[in-house]
């Protein structure tokens, strides 16, 4: 048993190394599945980040008369934080908005005027609240209808923003499946596309398949050293995915970083190292010898 | 040691409504222990069928096939290897292991039959020597010439002492130098006292080795003589 192991880990290994061009078109394909795979699997929290910082535009905001002082309305915020479907809730007080307000448009020459003829402080305090779901945010509202939030309250801007709050939690939903069935789509190609190549790699080795059958080997001794080569091509494709994901990741992060502000892949990267290594050499190994074994069944019949 | 009873195989058509193709019609015959038995007919007489029906490469649609008493045309697949390591074979294609070297190619069928290490690398060099491969051990089938492939392929088939040799138009792609070589190699390990089956179509060879002859023609056995001789 020993000694056969030995000689099918010996073959498979010869015939890795004697193939050459064959061996090297099923690791370019492996990577690129590998590749694919890691992608996917780091992209789904791309999208997790995207989704969040979507949904983080949507609010709503109340604003209080100017006569409302800020302990009042930090008394509503209170009750209001309290509100189940509430996930966050923000004060700005009128001095912060104003200050704001210059910070963005400091560069803008007529809204700097506008705001000086109109002179003093015109904005309001506010409470920007924030809803875990877009349809909570009606709920939210009805809480202010309450007679006694006539007197504070002077406007909500949820009905103007109500249109864009809905697209952007049906944009998130929309992202989330989408992102679902391409993944599928885009792993099923891939794992079809891999177990061609070694499909057609053993189809090569067919006649030598039929003469060992002839010469009295077993499926198994037959079998093993295809699938010790699928193992060899899977751990080899496996770290060289993981070598170029590494530094593609490292390259890439800061130019990520700065589109999406805050979101850094290369920590991703490292944070989920093991998974990684884990998943890639699995799934190299793992397509592989699953393709090997499929694509060799065909031929052992002789 | 080989039986043939009312054996016959027949080949469907490949296109639709035409006949089948009848390549061995009810033939019977047995092979003992020990015999050189040239196998002889046109191209398409049976012969090749005749000797895939005995490795079973093939199954009879008639009748019955034996092999030292097992009825081995109902053989199960998982028995298969067991009885081909029984058999050494030798084709007109040679059928070599193309990514193994010469002693490779060898190597391999004791590895099948689960030699040690040891037997291996003692057994190998001899039979390559026997076979006047030794100086092309780490070469590959491709950078062999016809002759030095059939004797590899013969190489291959008699190491691990088969109990019959099938050799398959042996000489068929070989020039008249090579085929005198074949043949004095069948004959010394046919001396050695394993049983030889050798089709062929030449005339010269079956008429100088005054062994037993059994002629197909249409799948039919219409000769079988002791020390018989090529007539068509």
């Amino acid at each position: 048993m020993v000694i056969t192991l030995k000689r099918i880990f010996k073959s498979g290994w010869k015939n890795f190394i004697r193939d050459g061009g064959i061996a090297a078109a099923t690791c370019f394909v492996l990577i690129m599945t590998i590749f694919l795979i890691s992608t996917i699997f780091l992209l789904k929290d791309v999208s997790q980040f995207l989704i969040t910082t979507l949904k983080e535009k949507a609010d709503i905001s109340v604003y209080f008369k100017e006569e409302v002082g800020e302990e009042e309305i930090l008394v509503v915020k209170e009750k209001i934080s309290k509100i189940p479907e509430v996930k966050e809730v923000i004060y700005i007080s009128r001095e912060t908005a104003l200050g704001e307000f210059i910070k963005r448009h400091k560069d803008d020459p007529v809204l700097m005027e506008s705001l000086w003829e109109v002179g003093g402080n015109p904005f309001l305090a506010s409470l920007s609240i924030q809803a875990w779901e877009a349809g909570q945010y009606s709920a939210i509202t009805g809480f202010f209808e309450n007679p006694d939030f006539n007197n504070l309250v002077e406007k909500i801007d949820y009905y103007q923003r109500k249109p864009a709050i809905e697209t952007i939690f049906s944009l998130s939903i929309l992202f989330n499946k989408a992102g679902i069935i391409l993944s599928i789509i885009l792993i099923i190609t891939a794992i079809l596309v891999t177990f061609n190549t070694v499909r057609l790699a053993i189809l090569n080795s067919s006649e030598e398949i039929k003469i060992q059958r002839l010469v009295g080997a077993s499926n198994g001794f037959i079998r093993g050293p295809f699938l010790v080569q699928g193992l060899i091509s899977g751990l080899i494709s496996g770290l060289i995915s993981l070598a170029i994901f590494s530094l593609v990741c490292w390259f890439l992060s800061p130019k990520i970083e700065f589109f999406f502000a805050g979101f850094k892949i290369f920590d991703l990267f490292i944070k989920n190292f093991w998974i990684i290594v884990l998943l890639q050499i699995f799934t190299g190994i793992f397509l592989a010898i699953i393709s090997s074994a499929i694509a060799i069944r065909k031929y052992l019949k002789v | 040691m080989i039986k043939f009873q009312n054996v016959t195989k027949t080949f469907p058509a490949s296109v639709p409504g035409m006949e089948n193709t009848v390549a061995l019609d009810d033939i019977s015959f047995g092979i003992k222990e020990g015999e050189f038995i040239s196998l002889v007919g046109r191209s398409g007489a049976g012969k090749t069928t005749l000797l895939k029906l005995i490795l079973v490469e093939e199954r009879p649609t008639k009748g019955k096939v034996f092999f030292e008493e097992q009825e081995i045309n109902k053989i199960k697949p998982e028995k298969l290897p067991e009885l081909r390591r029984k058999i050494g074979a030798v084709f007109q294609d040679y059928k070599l292991l193309p990514k193994k070297t010469t002693y490779e190619n060898v190597a391999y069928v004791m590895e099948v039959i689960g030699a040690s290490d040891l037997e291996i690398s003692r057994d190998v060099p001899k039979v390559l020597e026997i076979v006047g491969l030794k100086e092309r051990v780490n070469n590959f089938p491709a950078e062999l010439s016809a002759g030095e492939k059939q004797r590899l392929s013969i190489a291959r088939a008699l190491i691990h002492r088969p109990r019959v040799i099938l050799a398959d138009e042996p000489t068929g792609n070989l020039d008249p130098y090579n085929t005198l070589d074949i043949i004095k190699l069948l004959l010394k390990i046919h001396e050695m006292g394993t049983t030889l089956v050798l089709a062929t179509h030449n005339r010269e060879i079956v008429n100088s080795l005054e062994k037993r002859v059994i002629t197909l023609e249409d799948g039919k056995i219409i000769r079988d003589e002791e020390k018989g001789r090529f007539i068509l």
